[in-house]
């Protein structure tokens, strides 16, 4: 189907902000998600929930939050505002910021059952030949984690690209700014004979939704290819 | 060689140990539960001790008081578990060569080529850990381990996963590694036979106390 130029504009700029939230995340969602996993310390239970909250909490509220932090008038907003000439708010990346807020405990679950999962002795076998507990970690701990990642990564994604209330609350519904898929169809659905272009919009959205589960499910399989699950097939044959 | 003399305490559970280890084949030998493989975590680095010293020659692991540690790391001890700890997602070569590929040219006493064909695993190369049988295993957790040129080799239980069969298989293994390599070993079973049939000397521990001299 030919795409209306608002139609692709919606499009590219959920792809863009779910891309961007998913980058951002991945990096701290797997210190958090190992420190969750392997640490324990007083007050673990009130990172714990701070992590969750988001989840738990109505979408228009860490908005609407974000907005006090981070808008022109707020704290980090207005420090931004004058000392890099950075505006958060009512920009694209003020959708990326919403989408990653919101998103971030769907990726720590995946990525900390993962490490959970994982042999505290195999790590403890790598430091007994020599690794430092860095290397050991490269090598031993984040491969093997690899399939909690992407798991992590495409809730994640997915998560950023039906996000609505927060970024409704925070940064708006600007045409080519952000309106994202989700803020044009509902865009849509407010106007007359909004009907058929809001149920294309729809459909791309369910598009773009299957593409990253095919995505995520081929990384996944040569994932386990690599890391010997598949090969249990051929265990038998060995024997 | 290595002087022992650390205690450690992990709930309701004590461990004292006293003694002195000299070169050749140590065995250790006591009931389960006794603190076997907690000394072994101790003398690796991977536990604590909560009091004491623990010496290498000259080289001095451990001593709480002047909170010395030296990390298991850079203690150049190689380390054989009861199920091998092979790492899953690497190829029995990857496997072998884990710690030998991070030493100095100078510190490698063995190559590939030689411990493959001393553990009889050369067909076994490209293999991944889930394709190996029990004994095969534990044959490449001995094998990467002594790549490692380790100046100590502690075994911790090594054949007690293994069926009776499987066990009469792999202690020759473990003879030609002690004949032939010169490694100080220290090895820890609860069998008594298996500790008679490989080590020089044998030291008794129960519910967890090893006081020697």
């Amino acid at each position: 189907m030919e795409l209306t130029p608002a139609e692709s504009q919606a499009l590219w700029l959920s792809a863009r902000v779910a891309l961007f939230a998913t980058a951002g995340c991945l990096p701290i969602g797997i210190a958090v998600g190992w420190f969750l996993a392997r640490r324990n310390f007083p007050g673990k239970w009130i990172v714990d929930a701070m992590v969750q909250l988001p989840m738990v909490l109505p979408p228009v509220v860490p908005g609407y939050f974000l907005l006090l932090l981070l808008g022109t008038q707020g704290p980090i907003g207005s420090w931004l505002l004058s000392t890099f000439g950075i505006v958060i708010a009512f920009t694209w990346k003020g959708a990326v910021i919403a989408s990653a807020v919101m998103a971030f405990p769907l990726m720590v679950q995946p990525v900390r059952l993962a490490f959970r999962m994982i042999d505290v002795r195999l790590e403890q076998a790598a430091t007994t030949l020599g690794a430092t507990p860095w290397r050991a970690f490269l090598t031993i701990t984040l491969p093997l984690a690899f399939p909690g990642i992407v798991a992590g990564s495409m809730l994640c994604f997915s998560r950023s690209l039906g996000e609505f209330g927060a970024t409704m609350a925070f940064v708006g519904n600007i045409p080519g700014e952000t309106r994202t898929l989700p803020l044009a169809i509902y865009s849509f659905t407010n106007v007359p004979n909004g009907e058929a272009p809001a149920m294309r919009l729809a459909l791309l959205s369910i598009l773009l939704a299957v593409s990253a589960l095919l995505v995520s499910h081929w990384i996944n399989r040569r994932a386990e290819r690599l890391l010997g699950h598949a090969s249990l097939r051929d265990d038998h044959a060995a024997n | 060689m290595l002087q022992i003399d650390v205690g450690f305490r992990r709930g309701t559970f004590e461990l004292v140990a006293r003694t002195n280890i000299g070169t050749g084949v140590t065995g250790i030998c006591g009931p389960s539960g006794c603190g076997k493989s907690t000394l072994l975590g101790l003398l690796a680095g991977l536990l604590k001790p909560r009091n004491g010293t623990l010496c290498f020659n000259d080289e001095v692991l451990c001593d709480v008081a002047r909170d010395v540690f030296v990390p298991p790391w850079r203690r150049h001890f190689g380390m054989v578990f009861q199920d091998g700890q092979l790492f899953p997602h690497l190829s029995v070569r990857s496997n072998l060569l884990y710690g030998h590929a991070h030493l100095e040219a100078a510190e490698r006493r063995f190559d590939l080529a030689a411990v493959a064909q001393l553990m009889e695993i050369t067909p076994l190369l490209d293999r991944r850990p889930a394709q190996l049988s029990g004994g095969e295993r534990q044959r490449v957790a001995l094998g990467r381990a002594l790549l490692y040129s380790p100046r100590l080799l502690l075994l911790d239980e090594p054949l007690s996963s293994l069926d009776d069969r499987l066990k009469q298989q792999i202690l020759p293994y473990l003879k030609r590694v002690k004949d032939e390599t010169g490694i100080p070993m220290l090895y820890v079973s609860h069998s008594r036979p298996e500790v008679d049939y490989l080590a020089d000397r044998v030291l008794e521990m129960e519910a967890g106390v090893l006081v020697t001299g």
